[in-house]
């Protein structure tokens, strides 16, 4: 993860919206969204576009369990420890994810691949215990259930990995051609 | 003939996997297109039935199937739409083992009436044009032609109540707005849904936003406000997006923005996504989260009515309160209050979910009693165990016990048992649930969402925090349970908003019904629920036990071995997180006094 957000790109987020002060919490949001926290120097950029001071920013940010202030892994789980999924067994969910991630709530792993929440209600209960990860749902898990649905989000990251290394090998490849040709 | 087919992408049959078998029917139709009998698939809302999703139905036969796989979807295409003929295997089995064709034939919706419900799980949420012939703004049309005062009218006359939380009469509250000279005034749709264990708000602002917006739309024109905002959590992805693109298509076609079908009422619609923070869900602190500041509540001194967004009218009701305004509208007041109860009218949509064996979406009359609601339509307990409570109204309701099981589900009756009817959420628990952990559980949520800002919710919940850990780990002391109830009423009396008021709901219930089990943790340090983990060790009844090491796979820690011909349970190794017994067909695995303590 690019940790030096550009000046620009957090400009491009704040300018979407038009300066008034109930704007506060969406430009939050889509910053979240976009860089998986809100990075430093977008509080002051925030202040000054909406003329409020940097600390009600902060108090917002602390106060908003979706905002945070430290970056985000790519995929976040978010665990649903709602009443239904507690009494099903969010629990020993959580306590799975621990022993597979070595990640607590709050916490990303060391690769940034993945960040765990624990959150209130995700809105299906009625197949609890629930897990929402990025935006799909996975409902009725066992803790053995776990293992497989991570390894795809694994795959997935290894495969664009490997995507990304053919792209910037065929770009040098152009490169070499254009060179020779000139 | 023209068939459709329905199937179903709430939530609960998406994560069961209905996207694919929408695309594997969209294929099979395209695959037998040459047969001439035209039919579409339409993606719906939430059906209701979650439990056995993915849901499809087929319509106009109205022939409804469970559990399907996108492998399915050739044979439903071939056999059912083009041939008619029923597929068994995908049927739902009643309790006598008899097939059940019909959607209305199955128990779960045989006493079920929609009304706020009424297009979820039929449109497709995403077309405006399905909303509309299904008699969709026919009711605003009606409106404009009404004075603010006779829409209010209507609107008391149905004796609806505000189904968020505590009931207020909502007709009363439009009243109170629409009589203030001042201007501007705003209408707010509140779908933050705190209520862990409740998600009709968001299946319904998925499942059917249009009706959202036109009950919102009639509540404008009632007050005289021009502006609206709905505020959504986060986490429903899905019903921000359904909401906000219902709201372009409602300025495509001139329902909302410079002019309400051609007439010079201008009304602007905007929704507003919420940061994840519990107390939003309490009216003052969502404005003031609107307004672009902390969600924190304010001393309602003055209501919300005369002074709440940006120090303006407002009127804030529910996502299912403003669902049911167009039926209202349309059928007269009189008729909504025929449904349900003298005091609570109309109908209620409730989460039925946890320990009940068909989990999901119901609506029913007000004044169902409880039993019919969780053994009839929720078809009892899985495994043949026994109920042991149901807990109404989210962190702010309570815990009702089997003994009053057949006490009618309306707002008087059950604060009169002290709980609520919140949003209406249903948590069924069965002899596994330890309702001392229960209200800890509660308790310690809370404690994470008190916004802090008065002293007998922030210290008093972190007090009943630490007694009540204290005696699930096997540390109570004599005296706890007056200090609890002690704390709780100072709370109920003392705190700024409804979360600290109503935050010890959950203790006191637990302790009027439930009294004995708190009596066992701390003076037997006994977990009668074999839950609280620091109190329980399983054995393995042998006597009982068949050996099909269920048990065994289940367990994370691999504590249970074959040992001399039988199954013993390593204490050292064992976690005590009951995996095991749950899973035991055979009730061989018991909770017996134990543990770390
Ligand atoms: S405890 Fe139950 S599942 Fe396990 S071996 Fe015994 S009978 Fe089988
Ligand atoms: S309680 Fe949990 S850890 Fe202990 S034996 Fe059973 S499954 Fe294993
Ligand atoms: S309690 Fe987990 S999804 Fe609602």
């Amino acid at each position: 993860m690019n940790l030096n957000e550009s000046d620009t790109e957090i400009n491009e987020v704040i300018k979407a919206y038009p300066p008034e002060r109930q704007n506060s919490l969406p430009i939050m949001q889509d910053l979240q969204k976009k860089f998986g926290y809100i990075p430093r120097n977008a509080f002051k950029k925030i202040g000054l576009y909406l003329s409020c001071s940097e600390a009600h920013l902060y108090s917002m940010a602390t106060f908003y369990k979706a905002l945070s202030l430290v970056p985000q892994g790519k995929h976040v789980i978010r665990l649903c420890d709602g009443t239904t999924c507690h009494i099903k067994g969010s629990v020993q969910l959580r306590d799975e994810i621990t022993r597979l991630l070595g990640i607590r709530d709050g916490e990303t792993t060391s690769d940034r691949l993945f960040s765990l929440q624990l959150v209130n209600c995700i809105g299906t209960c009625a197949i609890a215990p629930a897990i929402l990860i990025d935006e799909t749902y996975y409902g009725k898990l066992t803790p053995a259930d776990l293992p497989a649905i991570l390894n795809k989000y694994r795959k997935m990251e290894e495969e664009r990995e490997k995507e990304i290394e053919k792209e910037s090998g065929m770009e040098n490849g152009e490169k070499n051609e254009k060179e020779e040709a000139s | 003939m023209t068939r459709t087919i329905l199937v179903c992408c709430g939530t609960g049959c998406r994560a069961n996997g209905s996207m694919d078998v929408s695309l594997a029917l969209t294929a099979a139709v395209a695959a037998a297109a040459a047969d001439a009998n035209v039919c579409c698939v339409t993606e719906t809302g939430c059906s209701g039935l979650c439990e056995l999703g993915p849901l499809v139905r087929i319509m106009p036969d109205d022939i409804m199937y469970y559990r399907v796989r996108p492998f399915d979807a050739h044979e439903i295409i071939q056999k059912t739409v083009l041939a008619g003929e029923p597929i068994e295997r995908l049927l739902f089995k009643d309790s006598s083992g008899n097939h059940v064709l019909h959607q209305a034939d199955n128990p779960f919706y045989g006493h079920q009436k929609k009304i706020a419900l009424r297009n979820v799980g039929i449109i497709d949420s995403r077309s405006i044009d399905e909303y509309i012939a299904h008699g969709g703004y026919s009711a605003l049309a009606r409106a404009l032609e009404m004075t603010s005062d006779e829409i209010i009218r209507e609107v008391e006359e149905s004796g609806i109540r505000g189904r968020g939380g505590a009931g207020f009469p909502t007709g009363r509250k439009w009243r109170s707005a629409a009589v203030l000279e001042s201007s501007p005034k705003y209408v707010i749709c509140n779908g933050d849904e705190g209520d862990p264990g409740a998600f009709m708000d968001g299946s319904i602002m998925d499942g059917d936003p249009h009706s959202v917006l036109e009950g919102m739309m009639i509540g404008a024109l009632a007050i005289g406000a021009e502006e609206g905002f709905l505020y959504i959590r986060d986490e429903y992805i899905q019903a921000v997006k359904s909401m906000k693109k219902a709201i372009r298509a409602a300025e495509k076609r001139g329902l909302l923005g410079e002019s309400i079908l051609g007439t010079n009422r201008k009304l602007y619609f905007s929704v507003v996504r919420g940061g994840g923070a519990f107390v939003c869900g309490e009216s003052t602190a969502l404005m003031s989260s609107i307004e672009g500041n902390v969600g924190e509540p304010r001393a309602k001194y003055i209501h919300s009515v005369e002074k709440g967004l940006w120090g303006c009218p407002t009127v804030i009701n529910n996502v299912e309160t403003w669902t049911n305004i167009p039926f209202i509208i349309n059928a007269g007041g009189k008729k909504f209050a025929e449904i349900g109860t003298e005091g609570s009218t109309g109908t209620k949509v409730f989460a039925l979910v946890g320990k009940v064996k068909y989990t999901g979406l119901v609506e029913v009359p007000m004044g169902i009693t409880l039993r019919k609601l969780i053994f009839e339509i929720g078809g009892g307990i899985p495994n043949n165990r026994k109920f042991k409570a149901v807990q109404t109204g989210g962190p702010s309701g309570g815990c009702i016990p089997a003994s009053l099981l057949d006490i009618p589900v309306d707002f008087d009756t059950l604060k009169e048992y002290g709980t609520m009817m919140g949003s209406g959420g249903m948590i069924v628990m069965d002899d596994h649930s330890c309702m001392v952990e229960f209200a800890r559980y509660y308790v310690n949520f809370l404690c994470g969402e008190s916004c802090g800002k008065c002293t007998p919710c922030r210290e008093g919940l972190r007090h009943m925090q630490s007694i009540l850990t204290n005696i699930c780990s096997g540390y109570g002391r004599e005296g706890d349970i007056e200090l609890l109830e002690m704390i709780g009423s100072t709370m109920i009396d003392c705190s700024l908003c409804a979360l600290g008021s109503s935050a010890p709901n959950p203790v006191l219930t637990t302790i009027r019904y439930f009294r004995d089990e708190y009596e066992a943790h701390i003076r037997e340090h006994r977990c009668p629920a074999g839950v609280c983990k620091a109190l329980t060790a399983f054995s393995v009844n042998h006597a009982t036990c068949k050996g099909c090491m269920a048990c065994n796979a289940v367990c994370p820690t691999r504590a249970i071995v074959r040992l001399n011909g039988g199954f013993p349970i390593i204490t050292k190794s064992c976690d005590g997180c009951g995996s095991c017994r749950d899973v035991c067909r055979f009730n061989a695995i018991e909770a017996v006094k134990g543990g770390r303590v």
